[in-house]
């Protein structure tokens, strides 16, 4: 490589960028199917498995990404599984996403008003068929907005993978530094390109909140 | 033949008691009126009949049903009982049709064109034939009460449970809800309902039963408002009217 | 395989000066980055278009970029600017810029929340706005989001983590040492794992106990915080 930034460089980061992404979404749907267990586990019915899930989720929320990656990557091998940077990466963000969108969407179902859930039984209608039917159609719209924005820390945290050797953006771009060494320029237009990838998915979450509450208020009106 | 009978019915949330051992009953094609002032316990006892809530002690049995045995089959009770909510309580997410549809199709499996055969009947009897494409939202209140009427009356249930169905209501719009229930009435239906409309109360229940601290009062014909035989049903009544 | 701990153990006072360096990164930066949000939140709600868009604009930039890479930007940025400082001063700077944004958003919506009234009520005895914001504002709005705040700080003292990576010899940078001694990495970061969770909790009661002493209203009316 040459010793100023060249049009190499630009592509290597792009291709960072496309890993980054592709990390995210990984997470986002191991995850989101997580999560979601997460989320059943938080008000089943059976006391043990309410008190498993919580515990679950008070430590994965009590562990910072960086060490569960670690546990991950340096602790698996030593039990004999051989895992990738990618395969690391991922499972650690699936653990860890599952823990936060798992709550996200508990809140959400709990939010959906206990009238409703009488409303579905009186009707005989199965736990089942309650959730799915009437409870989580509309936990879907409640979850929206916080769900998007907590893509946002998903995308961001994918950076984590760098320190342990997966080539997404932030590592991409710390090779690069590697042969130019211009830390503060590389670690710029870095910044620059999660910006990109990052503020869309904010500006929507911050646009479906606010039709959320614009909707909210309409519903309100009409049934007062 | 009665088809609820509550027999010393006691329920307490926490430390407070509710209901210190209620009992009636009601026969079937009967109408009966459960009044009292608020905290009373009459929506407590209301709730108890479709286990929203579980009971401490006694007995309640509905069509035939041991509500309050461990191995009632909670599915079948629901099948038989229809209840109405003070606050409709219609899933904001589905059409009106959609609404009353998702009980006899996904509990009763019935065949989807049935199911619309008997929404359109159900909303021509609560006078809303023209809204099954609207969502809740789009109705006014009356509008949405008789909605959950005919959502209910599509389980064709045995016995209907009307919990204050017009308090949220103003008066304009409280009026065509109970005409729909007055018909309803009239066409053989058993109901409980528990009311504050004093008048409605005279003019449709075979029954009345007074509530006061979590007790049956005073019980009797719809002739026992003209004449109450306790003070506490007479203030009751004078403060109602 | 069974775990064994005894080589991490016999190292327990390098870990234990490790999750007393996160401890004291968690407090300071809480602090600095309480102040240095609701600055921010007052300039973004301020009438003054420059203070607003700019005080927008660090909040927008810090919260679509990875703590990560802001922490090598503040790490390389003072050090090319001739300002050679401690790893444990760099950690601070980044932490605080850091957690300020995120605190900014929380307080703005605790200002946004407290009723028009009450901003007239306050002008209209004559206070300025500083006293406003001083005497009128800032306990309720704060009372408001208290629960997003502590959250918000848990996450902080979980960040803090990341600035091993500028080799601050906190609690992960400790344990990054004793796995490459000891080869049990497993071991290692599990129980490492283990103090942050015992640390969160015990972050979560502390919040609890100052919310109690700077909120009395909340504690005569017993509602949780």
């Amino acid at each position: 490589m040459d010793t100023a930034l060249n049009l190499n460089h630009i592509g290597f980061l792009l291709d960072g960028a496309l890993w980054t992404l592709v990390l995210s979404l990984m997470a986002f749907l191991g995850g989101g199917l997580a999560g979601f267990a997460v989320a059943m586990g938080r008000i089943a019915p059976q006391r043990i498995i309410r008190i498993l899930t919580t515990g679950y989720v008070q430590l994965v929320q009590g562990t910072p990404l960086l060490v569960i990656m670690f546990v991950i990557y340096f602790g698996l091998p030593t039990l004999g599984f051989s895992i990738s940077p990618l395969l690391a990466a991922g499972l650690s963000m699936t653990i860890y996403v599952s823990a936060y969108l798992g709550e996200i969407w508990r809140g959400a179902i709990q939010s959906v008003p206990r009238a409703q859930w009488e409303a579905a039984e009186c009707l005989a209608l199965s736990r089942g068929q309650r959730m799915f039917k009437v409870i989580l159609p509309q936990a879907i719209r409640i979850a929206t907005p916080p769900t998007v924005g907590f893509s946002v820390q998903i995308i961001k945290n994918t950076s984590l993978a760098s320190v342990v050797g997966f080539v997404e953006l932030t590592r991409a771009g710390q090779l690069i530094n590697n042969s130019i060494f211009e830390p503060f320029m590389i670690y710029l237009i870095i910044a620059g390109l999660y910006f990109c990838l990052c503020f869309p998915v904010s500006l929507l979450s911050r646009r479906l909140e606010r039709t959320g509450v614009a909707r909210a208020q309409r519903i309100e009106l009409v049934s007062a | 033949m009665s088809i609820v009978v509550l027999d010393n019915v006691k329920k307490s949330f926490g430390a407070v008691t509710v209901l210190h051992g209620v009992s009636f009953s009601v026969e079937k094609g009967q109408v009966m009126a459960l009044i009292g002032a608020s905290g009373s316990g009459k929506s407590t006892a209301l709730r108890c009949i479709d286990r929203l809530e579980q009971i401490d002690s006694g007995r309640i049995e509905v069509c035939g049903h041991q509500v309050a045995s461990a191995d009632l089959d909670l599915r079948k009770l629901r099948l038989d009982v229809g209840i109405v909510f003070q606050s409709y309580n219609l899933f904001p997410h589905l059409t009106v049709e959609q609404n009353i549809t998702l009980g006899p199709v996904s509990v009763k499996r019935m065949p989807k064109s049935e199911a619309r055969k008997i929404t359109a009947d159900v909303l021509a009897k609560v006078g809303l034939a023209d809204k099954a494409s609207a969502y809740p939202e789009q109705l006014s209140g009356g509008q949405q009460q008789r909605a959950a009427i005919a959502r209910s009356l599509a389980m064709q249930p045995k016995v209907m449970l009307f919990d204050e169905v017009t308090s949220a209501l103003d008066p304009k719009l409280t009026g065509e809800v109970l005409r729909v229930i007055e018909q309803l009435a009239d066409s053989g239906m058993t109901m409980i309902m528990v009311t504050h409309e004093m008048n409605f109360a005279r003019r449709i229940a075979d029954r009345i039963v007074f509530m006061h601290d979590g007790r049956v009062h005073e019980q009797g014909g719809a002739e026992i408002l003209s004449a109450p035989a306790t003070p506490e049903l007479r203030d009751f009544v004078s403060n109602e009217l | 395989m069974i775990l064994d701990f005894t080589l991490i153990i016999a190292r327990w006072q390098m870990l234990m000066d490790g999750a007393w360096l996160t401890v004291q990164l968690a407090a300071v930066t809480t602090l600095t980055g309480f102040l240095v949000g609701t600055l921010c939140a007052v300039a973004r709600r301020s009438r003054f278009r420059l203070a607003a868009s700019t005080a927008g604009l660090y909040v927008e930039a810090i919260r679509n970029t990875p703590f990560l890479v802001q922490i090598f930007l503040v790490y390389f940025g003072l050090s090319s600017l001739g300002l050679s400082l401690s790893a444990v001063t760099v950690a601070i700077i980044a932490l605080t810029i850091n957690v300020g944004a995120y605190t900014a958003e929380i307080m703005r919506a605790g200002f946004d929340s407290i009723h028009r009234g009450q901003w007239e009520a306050a002008e209209t005895l004559g206070l300025t706005k500083f006293q406003q914001y001083w005497h009128v504002a800032l306990r309720p709005a704060m009372e408001r989001v208290y629960p997003s705040l502590s959250s918000q700080f848990i996450l902080l003292m979980l960040a803090s983590s990341v600035t091993s990576q500028i080799s601050t010899e906190e609690l992960t940078a400790a344990a990054n040492f004793i796995q490459s001694e000891t080869y049990r990495p497993l071991e290692t970061y599990l129980l490492i794992a283990l103090i942050y969770v015992a640390l969160s909790l015990a972050m979560r009661v502390v919040f609890w106990g100052i919310g109690m002493i700077i909120f009395p209203r909340r504690r005569r009316l017993g509602t949780s915080l």
